[in-house]
């Protein structure tokens, strides 16, 4: 790169001190800064400084209007008056416990399958492959799916269903919208805990699994003493990155519910997005962004303590 | 436990069988070596008695019993693997006692048999550790504790011995002969390295392309092989052959070599230099090779490079020409085209014949 250019200059001024510590500046820094550059621009913009303006817009009242006003700590005391924010932060931890659950047994249940069960490996491809086909098609693409499965009409495919076995249409959205929620965001999450946990377990050498029958290991005991032992990193790291995701995301929630019906189906994130930018309250929404952002650190610092994820860091356990 | 194979066959595809039409009979407390070049099908036959592999034709009996549908945990085996294949996130104790745990052992029982097959092991003082914690030898020796624990029917070793140095390896041998001769426990061992399976073995089965070739003691292996193949694999270094007819002369008699004719083949250990034996050779040094105890000739006779050793002392140049012998009871005579062993009479023949 612009290295050698640098050290020709730098013979030229040779004598002239003043320019010389500026060559050597460059020589020294010179290339870091080339290739460095481009990626701490990225992250100064596009990481950093949403983080910081969060933080200073939790802080102001800025509205339609975009003044920037800074007014202390009142959107925090406003959100403790909140009448809703109670039904919120409750929905938030069940929407994210329960779908966190589906997702995770989900995706190990589908490893399994297709590694462990089924041994031919195209059979156990095309099932993943399956599986992974809603997290490559738009999100709005999956959620018109799913309108369409729930569909209050007589014409819902749930409804057809149940028609079948002479049942009434329900609407089954306004009824049970939590459990759509969770259905519709838990099926499609489980294929990434999938792809990690067939990876892990593929790694596991074969002996192994002779070893364990050999030594009178029913498939229970090969599952339960052999196989989740050894996918034990890979299932915490899920469950974290799962847990952050499901925490900070709502476009699912806000396709399929819209939080509705009333406050039923909002969760923490949707409802800064809704202050934000359906009520134009940008810095009450800031606000309630901040308390997600407090809660997912407090999370990964509870998770990184309690499973010791340190340790996964270290070098592998399987050789 | 006896265990009988009755004309057992494995096929994983419809080019060939892994394991063709393989009889085999192995008394209680026996240890036998299955031994043969990679790809001979030993392995497949091991873990066909494993239970791993089901036989796709034939029968395999336990105690009379036909077992070919019992699955491995109900066979009640024990089995080292080649890679040991302990599990790695448990300790040492925990590795020997997960046979228990699966016979639903008591847990103090469980601990008490477990430590017990340690200390067997000579392994009593690592039992906290991690397999990754400890060393070749040591991990093989766990996994040897975890295939007695249970004191099992059946004890089957996947090439146990492979893959530690040469000191451990016999240092390991002496040790799981012990064992076994101890707890009375039939064996089954695949190797490829016929010495580790003549040192080892009451009885052992030479295989090679999914077929039994000669299934015998070590010293019948090594001094009646009836085949070709069980001639050239066993003994370091391996036996000399030589094609050509015996010449009588009289008491004695002289080699002429003969392209067409039957291989003679002679132990390294039999052919001796001089002429004290009754057959007798002419040759040309090619090499000596100084082995401290003797000398390590190698020499030409015809076309044929053979191997003898000699006195330490001895010396010669290449190209020096020289008389060897060997008894006549002691050299094997095999057919060249089918490779079996043929009696030495058929390639004597009388002198004013010619």
């Amino acid at each position: 790169m612009g290295k050698p250019n640098v050290v020709v200059s730098a013979k030229k001024n040779t004598g002239n001190s003043n320019p010389n510590r500026i060559v050597g500046f460059l020589q020294k820094w010179g290339l870091p800064a080339v290739l460095l550059g481009p990626f701490l621009i990225l992250i100064t913009i596009f990481f950093i400084a949403p983080v910081v303006l969060i933080v200073i817009l939790a802080f102001t009242n800025m509205d339609s209007s975009m003044v920037w006003d800074l007014n202390g700590l009142l959107n925090f005391k406003k959100m403790a008056s909140d009448p809703n924010l109670s039904e919120i932060m409750l929905n938030t931890v069940f929407y994210v416990t329960l779908t966190l659950s589906l997702n995770i047994f989900l995706g190990l249940s589908l490893a399994l399958l297709t590694t462990y069960f089924i041994k031919q490996e195209s059979v156990g491809l095309i099932i993943r492959t399956i599986w992974m086909l809603p997290r490559i098609s738009p999100p709005v693409v999956y959620i018109l799916l799913w309108l369409w499965f729930f569909d209050p009409s007589e014409y819902g495919v749930l409804n057809s269903l149940r028609m079948i076995f002479d049942m009434p249409p329900a609407n089954f959205l306004a009824d049970q919208p939590m459990t759509a929620i969770v259905l519709a965001n838990g099926l499609i999450g489980a294929s990434y805990g999938m792809i990690i946990f067939s990876a892990a377990i593929k790694s596991i050498p074969g002996d192994l699994f002779m070893a364990a029958r050999v030594d009178g290991a029913a498939e229970r005991s090969i599952i339960f003493d052999i196989i989740i032992p050894a996918v034990k990193w890979p299932l915490m790291f899920v469950t974290l990155w799962q847990l952050l995701s499901l925490l900070t995301s709502y476009e699912y929630i806000l396709l399929l519910t819209k939080g509705g019906p009333l406050f039923e189906t909002e969760v923490l994130a949707l409802y800064s997005y809704h202050k934000a930018f359906q009520s134009f309250e940008y810095g009450y929404g800031s606000a309630v962004a901040l308390v997600l952002v407090v809660i997912a650190l407090i999370c990964t610092f509870i998770f990184w303590r309690i499973f010791g994820m340190d340790k996964m860091i270290k070098s592998s356990r399987i050789e | 436990m006896k265990i009988e194979l009755k004309q057992v066959t494995k096929a994983f595809n419809k080019q060939g069988n892994a394991v063709n039409d393989l009889s085999l009979t192995i008394q209680d407390g026996e240890f036998v070596a299955l031994l043969g070049p990679s790809g001979c099908g030993k392995s497949t036959t091991m873990l066909m008695l494993a239970g791993i592999y089901k036989p796709t034709d034939g029968t395999i009996y336990f105690d009379n019993e036909p077992i070919n549908h019992v699955e491995p945990k109900d066979r009640n085996i024990g089995m080292v693997f080649q890679s040991y294949a302990l599990y790695p996130h448990m300790t040492v104790l925990e590795n020997i006692m997960f046979p228990l745990k699966q016979m639903k052992v008591p847990k103090s029982e469980r601990v008490f048999r477990a430590h017990a097959a340690a200390e067997q092991v000579q392994l009593g003082h690592l039992t906290a550790r991690k397999p990754s914690e400890l060393s070749g030898g040591q991990q093989q020796r766990v996994a040897l504790a975890r295939a007695i624990v249970k004191k099992p029917r059946l004890l089957l070793l996947d090439e146990p011995l492979s893959n530690l140095d040469a000191r451990m390896k016999i240092e390991m041998r002496e040790e799981i002969r012990h064992l076994q001769k101890e707890i009375g426990i039939t064996t089954v061992m695949v190797t490829h390295d016929q010495e580790e399976a003549m040192t080892i073995a009451d009885r052992v089965a030479v295989m090679k392309d999914g077929s039994l070739i000669q299934y015998s003691t070590p010293m019948d292996l090594y001094n009646k092989a009836t085949n070709l193949f069980v001639a050239q694999f066993i003994g370091t270094p391996p036996m000399n052959f030589i094609s050509g007819d015996l010449m009588k002369l009289g008491e004695s008699y002289t080699f002429q070599e003969n392209q067409q004719s039957r291989l003679i083949g002679i132990r390294p250990y039999d052919l001796k230099l001089g002429n004290q034996g009754n057959v007798i050779m002419n040759a040309t040094v090619s090499l000596v090779e100084p082995l401290g105890h003797s000398n390590l000739v190698s020499a030409r006779i015809g076309d044929k490079l053979v191997r003898f050793f000699a006195d330490a002392s001895y010396r010669a140049d290449r190209g020096t020409p020289i008389v060897c012998s060997a008894d006549l009871q002691k050299i094997a005579v095999f057919d060249k085209s089918t490779g079996q062993s043929i009696d030495t009479e058929h390639c004597i023949k009388e002198a004013f014949a010619v």
